[in-house]
């Protein structure tokens, strides 16, 4: 007996194809069997599901985030993860490398791809370090992990400090066809900082990352990228001046692609307030003229693609001193949301939007995800444009509860996500 | 941002002076002086705080504020224990707020804190029931230092506006500076901060101050000169050559002093680190210096803040 779902009255939207109409889709065996039936097709045996004009789209491909294994466990473990992920309409991940111990072995990138089909919700693409252990030394080995199903190099939330190392990154990796993946941040610069230097800074006595950090390193990648020929994207783009080397670079035809994240998007450093440790980012937090400046270059097209940076942190990791308290915020659950703020702030239109939610990311790690194309897996996400919802840390989907958008009030939420077909959310 | 005490409305914790009140600082030094009085006639001993019990948790070594905020909750009936945690055990911040539960189980009425992380008072203000007083946090804030300075400095010059106050080196890594600053220009006095550009915090002229990097420039005219202790640790490596060549380019010398005002008053927060930011011969001016007075305001100040805490407590 074939098992077979049909969505009604939805808006379907494909930013694959450009697709944006009311219309059907039919899902068998797990599989999308067609879209835009004419109405009055109603095959027999099926179940239907009623969208009520609400928007179904690919399941939500987010490219940058951490999880707690293998090491952290008591952060977040892939099952709690992935609950979130499906609350947040996410059914594949882009996960990063930096855990205990860090991805920089074959079996270990095979182990989180299990670890991922496990949970039957959540289908996990790890980033293979780019150095052993991602200490910035010596190189891993780029080649095994990329056979082994890495699908691009990171050192994750560390950055590649060593010029040297970076070059032969970028150089080496070009033969297995994958990118490196940069945290933009001079560590050296960065030193001891823990929150954006200025007035804000002075004023709570943090010590400071001076802006520049993120253009310093961005400047130097993108020189290596030209030298080397290789793959550079840079990972969460937070300020004025490094979206704006970027867009240059782009133009003068650097094989350079970049994304960000929520909170550069939503929030500026004034989140912090009286030292609130869930607003303490990496990179942290910047002033409103930069947030301004990374929403102008999502809607310019600089940016390629939007991610959560979802960094689970346990209470105790929070519950610290700032400068001592661990940077992250998770984000899965509130990816969409707070993408589709700017989309009702009139910042971006809802194709793109969706667009840098699914399909852009999914071709930055060469995955067939992120396309609601026949015979594809109905990965599925079904989401209200309009219902409004308020972030509440305590009350989020999953273990972490560190959000940096304590109580943000959103309007659009999810309302069901499939994963091959199969309900796992809403 | 304004935490109680000096903000409109009140409150049970002082934390700092950003954001306060300026209307509240004259009444309130009026009662500090008053103590002044009571401790120079010795008839100390009161029963504002009998039965009330402060702890002084100083998670970083100081001899002298500890023992002001100690004699100043004697003086007025308190039960005082000091509890000083070694730097060493709190690496793990964990211990900060087990420590404040265990405090709060104690029933502990006045906490004064000092440690060397920015926001520790104020993280600890949300899990005590206990009146916070930041005795120093970090870079971050140092209220009851800058409220015995504007008494220091009220008791000398006669007001606290219109003077032109110049703070003068490691403002980067000074609370002290960071809370005259705050209470200064509230006041309506003009502060000038002078030190090198290292020693600058980001963007510090929006706290409404005006910068210098030469003390020539920085001192000219001004009615009183506060000096700000420089660490060890940044004499050596990044932000200064040497402690020579700082003395050099910042020290407070006679010479210098003489750009100020005739009769300005020379401040230290202290301990000093002499023939660093500041020559021995300025710093025991018997005239200009008012370096050891700041220390006996310190006192009353301190005395001040609990009488006022303790009253909150009550209401």
């Amino acid at each position: 007996m074939t098992a077979r779902i049909l969505f009604s009255n939805v808006r379907l939207l494909d930013p694959a194809t450009g697709l944006d109409q009311p219309g059907r889709l039919l899902v068998e065996d797990g599989v999308i069997a067609g879209l835009d039936l004419p109405d009055g097709t109603s095959p027999e045996g099926v179940e239907t599901i009623d969208g009520s004009g609400a928007v179904l789209c690919p399941g939500l491909v987010d490219m940058r985030v951490a999880l707690g294994e293998p090491g952290y466990e008591y952060r977040e473990t892939v099952a709690q993860a992935a609950e979130a992920a499906s609350a947040g309409g996410v059914t594949t991940v882009g996960v990063l490398p930096n855990n205990m111990p860090a991805i920089d072995d074959p079996a270990l990138v095979r182990l989180l791809r299990a670890r991922g089909d496990e949970t039957g919700r959540l289908t996990i693409l790890p980033y293979g370090a780019v150095t052993r252990g991602c200490r910035g030394e010596e190189m891993a080995e780029l080649g095994l992990l990329r056979e082994a199903g890495a699908v691009a190099f990171t050192d994750g939330t560390r950055a590649v400090a060593d010029a040297r190392t970076m070059r032969m990154a970028l150089s080496y990796a070009r033969a297995f066809g994958a990118m490196v993946v940069q945290h933009p941040e001079d560590p050296s610069l960065a030193r001891g900082g823990v929150a954006t230097e200025g007035e804000l800074a002075t004023r709570l006595g943090l010590p400071g990352i001076p802006a520049a950090a993120e253009a310093v390193l961005i400047a130097r990648d993108l020189r290596l990228a030209q030298l080397t020929g290789g793959a550079l994207h840079i990972a969460h783009v937070s300020t004025a001046e490094g979206q704006a080397l970027i867009a240059r670079a782009k133009a003068d035809g650097i094989r350079v692609t970049c994304d960000t994240a929520p909170p550069y998007l939503d929030l500026n450093e004034t989140a912090i307030g009286d030292f609130r440790t869930y607003a303490k980012l990496s990179p942290p937090l910047r002033p409103e003229a930069d947030r301004l400046a990374v929403c102008a270059a999502l809607a310019d097209g600089t940016i390629d693609a939007i991610g959560s940076d979802h960094q689970p942190c346990d209470a105790d990791d929070k519950r610290l001193p700032f400068a001592q308290a661990m940077a992250g915020g998770v984000g899965l659950a509130t990816l969409l949301g707070v993408v589709l703020a700017q989309v009702h702030g009139g910042g971006l239109g809802l194709l793109r939007a969706i667009e840098m939610l699914t399909i852009a990311p999914a071709r930055l790690l060469g995955s067939p995800a992120g396309r609601l194309a026949p015979g594809a897996p109905a990965d599925l996400c079904l989401f209200d444009l309009e219902r409004a919802w308020k972030v509440s840390a305590g009350q989020l989907p999953g273990r972490a509860q560190n959000t940096p958008f304590d109580g943000r009030a959103l309007e659009g939420r999810v309302l069901g996500t499939w994963k091959a077909g199969r309900r796992v959310f809403g | 941002m304004a935490d109680g005490f000096f903000a409109a409305g009140g409150g049970r914790h002082l934390l700092g002076l950003q954001g306060m009140h300026p209307t509240r600082i004259e009444p309130f030094l009026d009662l500090a002086e008053s103590y002044v009085l009571l401790n120079r006639s010795r008839k100390t001993q009161r029963d504002l705080l009998r039965g009330r019990t402060l702890i002084n948790l100083f998670f970083e070594d100081s001899t002298r504020t500890r023992t002001s905020f100690e004699l100043a909750g004697k003086r007025l009936g308190a039960d005082v224990i000091n509890m000083t945690v070694s730097t060493s055990s709190v690496n793990k911040g964990e211990t900060l707020l087990d420590t404040a539960a265990t405090l709060n189980a104690m029933r502990t009425d006045l906490l004064v804190v000092r440690h060397a992380q920015s926001g520790a008072p104020a993280l600890l203000a949300q899990k005590v029931d206990a009146s916070v007083i930041n005795a120093g946090d970090g870079t971050h804030e140092h209220p009851t230092q800058a409220l015995l300075d504007a008494l220091t400095i009220r008791r000398r010059c006669g007001r606290l506006g219109g003077l032109t106050v110049a703070i003068c080196g490691d403002v980067a890594h000074s609370r002290v500076a960071r809370s005259n600053i705050h209470l200064l220009t509230a006041m309506g006095s003009q502060v000038r901060v002078v030190g090198p550009p290292t020693l600058m915090p980001a963007e510090v002229e929006r706290m409404g101050v005006t910068v210098h990097h030469d003390m020539e420039g920085g001192l000219a005219g001004v009615d009183v000169v506060m000096m700000l202790r420089l660490q060890r640790e940044r004499m050596t490596g990044g932000l200064v050559p040497s402690a020579r060549e700082y003395f050099r380019f910042f020290g407070l010398d006679a010479t210098r002093l003489a750009l100020a005002k005739p009769g300005a008053l020379v401040m230290h927060p202290g301990p000093m680190n002499r023939g660093v930011e500041i020559d021995s011969q300025v710093a025991d001016d018997p005239v200009q210096s008012v370096i050891q007075e700041q220390v006996e305001m310190g006192v009353a100040v301190r005395m001040a803040v609990l009488d006022r805490l303790s009253r909150a407590q009550m209401n």
